[in-house]
């Protein structure tokens, strides 16, 4: 078996905008003081004229990509997440939302994987944020792979979109050659008759992980990655909740207002089962080595194919 | 500046306040107070400054005015109205369902207005943000952005003022209305911001004074702002809150309260004896 390759979104992000910038030349990147970790210091490298740093100041930094914006330029504004959707969050609203402008957002170190700087920046409540603006695009992907298309994507669409990447090298599942991005569009990745996985972001390969355990039980389990949160994809998700019944949601956020409450807002209105929620559970993180916390919060296979086997006993 | 010029100018301010006080009584509710302290300076840059074209407002390289105390969008208003934008009648459907003239600055309906703002201390960035792109780009427009004192409060001027002068962004003019009252009091009282023009020489603008009720006065700031090379300029212009009619003058409660028909009707009458007086 070859080595499974892992790599954070976050790298992915960073690349995907150096590589960018030679295509766009009104490509401007800018950061809060975090181009080391976010990763936009590669795209710094490769574009210094066209990198701005803002320092430590993210509120700010929003309204000047708005400005970017409304004269034409294409921005990416990039900070953790907890700093972009949370601190930021107004500014986002007023000034890039409300005017619809063309700013891409880059949240990095999303959720509870940043690890060692504990809850403070652990940012569990950014999807839940930016799906309330109007007319935001919300896209969270699940490997290398899908990032870089993701941002790709993004910068082709005309209006305000937010990337979440992660700071944790997370498995490389998808096929660069044959990988194509569909923004809007879930992706069914394993089909299954009993019950259905949705998950998003580094959650779609423990997705993976707990179908093939439910498989070697006797349980069919299929799979969906919903990479845009915003526009949600409800075609998929009305489709699987009337051929297997019961869906199970997985992602790295708090079960408030995140993926599992988006595809709980679709199915009660589309085609009402059950929907289980594997998340965070409205509490705050706390330090410790990202894959330790992974699996406490029960961010992993084991726990997501544990919820699918007591959904199925709901039908 | 030429007198039949100045004569024009404060004709047309005087029917900017006119327009702002129709707004504002129609709507029943709005800001006439800080609408009226701007009215002259808004005057004086989109009829003798600012290179735009009511045919053509979105036209690439017009100069940009963020109104970044966005509850004045009545003055802003009228302005572009007077300045043939849209029609001066549209004014009275200010802050109504279905009105264009939302009650706060939109840029995506109302012909002429470059930034939706209106949450304070927002807007500056986006011209920050404005003044950058055009530096970026070798472009050749002006960016005006337009604050009250109570705003300079906001922590995010004051991250704005710091990347304006870190790079260097001498297209950019910021106007600080500078007449002494916010909601809650007189600025000294509620949470000071003063010395205004201390902290923005300390942040490295270079700072103008001027009479946000003196055409000549204003001319002389905002040539000076021009000729300024390598860092913003910002223009603190001492002004009166309600100037123009003689009982919202210098008076909080104005700051977001509409004239009933009485009040409508003695500051329409005062405004037509100025306008005539000017005509004469």
């Amino acid at each position: 078996m070859a080595d499974i390759v892992k790599k954070a979104t976050r790298e992915s992000y960073g690349e995907a905008l150096a590589e960018l910038s030679e295509v766009y030349p009104d490509l401007i990147v800018l950061d809060a003081d975090l181009a080391a970790a976010t990763k936009t210091g590669i795209f710094k490298k490769a574009c210094p004229e066209r990198f701005y740093d803002c320092g430590i100041a993210e509120a700010n930094m929003m309204g000047i990509a708005a400005g970017l914006a409304a004269t034409g330029k294409k921005v990416f504004a990039s900070s953790f997440a907890m700093f972009a959707a949370g601190r930021a969050f107004e500014q986002v609203r007023n000034s890039i939302g409300y005017p619809h402008l063309n700013v891409k957002i880059g949240a990095t170190h999303a959720g509870i994987s940043v690890g060692e700087d504990g809850a403070t920046h652990q940012c569990n409540e950014d999807i839940a944020l930016m799906r309330t603006i109007p007319g935001m695009v919300v896209i969270n992907p699940a490997d290398h792979v899908e990032a870089k298309a993701a941002v790709k994507a993004a910068l082709e669409y005309e209006g305000p979109v937010y990337l979440r990447f992660g700071r944790l090298a997370v498995p490389v599942f998808n096929d660069e050659s044959t990988y194509k991005f569909e923004m809007g569009k879930g992706v069914q990745l394993k089909d299954g008759s009993d019950v259905t996985i949705i998950a998003t972001g580094l959650m779609v390969n423990e997705a993976m992980g707990a179908a093939e355990k439910l498989s070697s039980e006797g349980i069919s389990a299929r799979v969906i990655n919903i990479h845009t949160i915003k526009p949600i994809d409800r075609e998929i998700i009305t489709k699987a909740a009337k051929e297997t019944g019961v869906i199970v949601t997985a992602e790295e956020h708090s079960v408030i207002g995140g993926l599992g409450s988006a595809v709980a807002e679709v199915v009660t209105e589309t085609a009402p089962v059950p929907v289980i929620k594997v998340g965070v559970n409205d509490v705050f993180g706390h330090s410790g080595p990202a894959v330790d916390l992974l699996k406490e919060f029960g961010l992993s296979a084991d726990n997501i194919a544990a919820k699918a086997k007591e959904a199925v006993k709901l039908k | 500046m030429d007198e039949v010029m100045k004569k024009q100018l404060e004709a047309t301010a005087v029917k900017v306040r006119m327009g702002i006080i129709e707004g504002v009584y129609n709507a029943k509710s709005g800001h006439p107070g800080g609408s009226l302290s701007v009215a002259d300076v808004l005057t004086y840059l989109y009829f003798a400054r600012m290179h735009v074209d009511p045919k053509d407002p979105k036209k690439p390289d017009r100069d940009r005015l963020v109104l970044s105390k966005g509850h004045t969008a009545p003055a802003l208003y009228s302005v572009l109205a007077q300045r043939g934008f849209f029609e001066v009648e549209e004014l009275k459907t200010l802050r109504k369902i279905g009105s264009r003239l939302q009650g706060h600055p939109d840029m995506k309906y109302i012909p002429g207005v470059d930034m939706s703002s209106g949450s304070l201390g927002q807007g500056i960035s986006c011209a920050v943000g404005m003044a950058l792109s055009g530096k970026i780009s070798c472009d050749s427009y002006r960016v005006y952005a337009v604050l009250g004192d109570g705003e300079l409060e906001e922590g995010q001027v004051w991250e704005a003022a710091m990347f304006a002068a870190h790079n260097k962004l001498d297209n950019l003019t910021a106007v600080v209305d500078n007449n002494g009252l916010q909601i809650d009091g007189k600025i000294t009282d509620v949470c000071s911001p003063m010395p205004i023009t201390d902290k923005f020489a300390a942040f490295g603008w270079h700072v103008i004074i001027a009479d946000a009720h003196d055409f000549d006065s204003l001319e002389k700031a905002f040539d000076e702002a021009e000729s300024v090379v390598g860092q913003p300029s910002v223009i603190v212009q001492t002004s009166v809150k309600g100037k123009g009619v003689s009982f919202m003058e210098n008076q909080v409660g104005w700051h977001g309260t509409a004239p009933n028909a009485e009040q409508y009707a003695q500051a329409m009458s005062e405004l037509q004896a100025q306008l005539d007086s000017i005509e004469q």
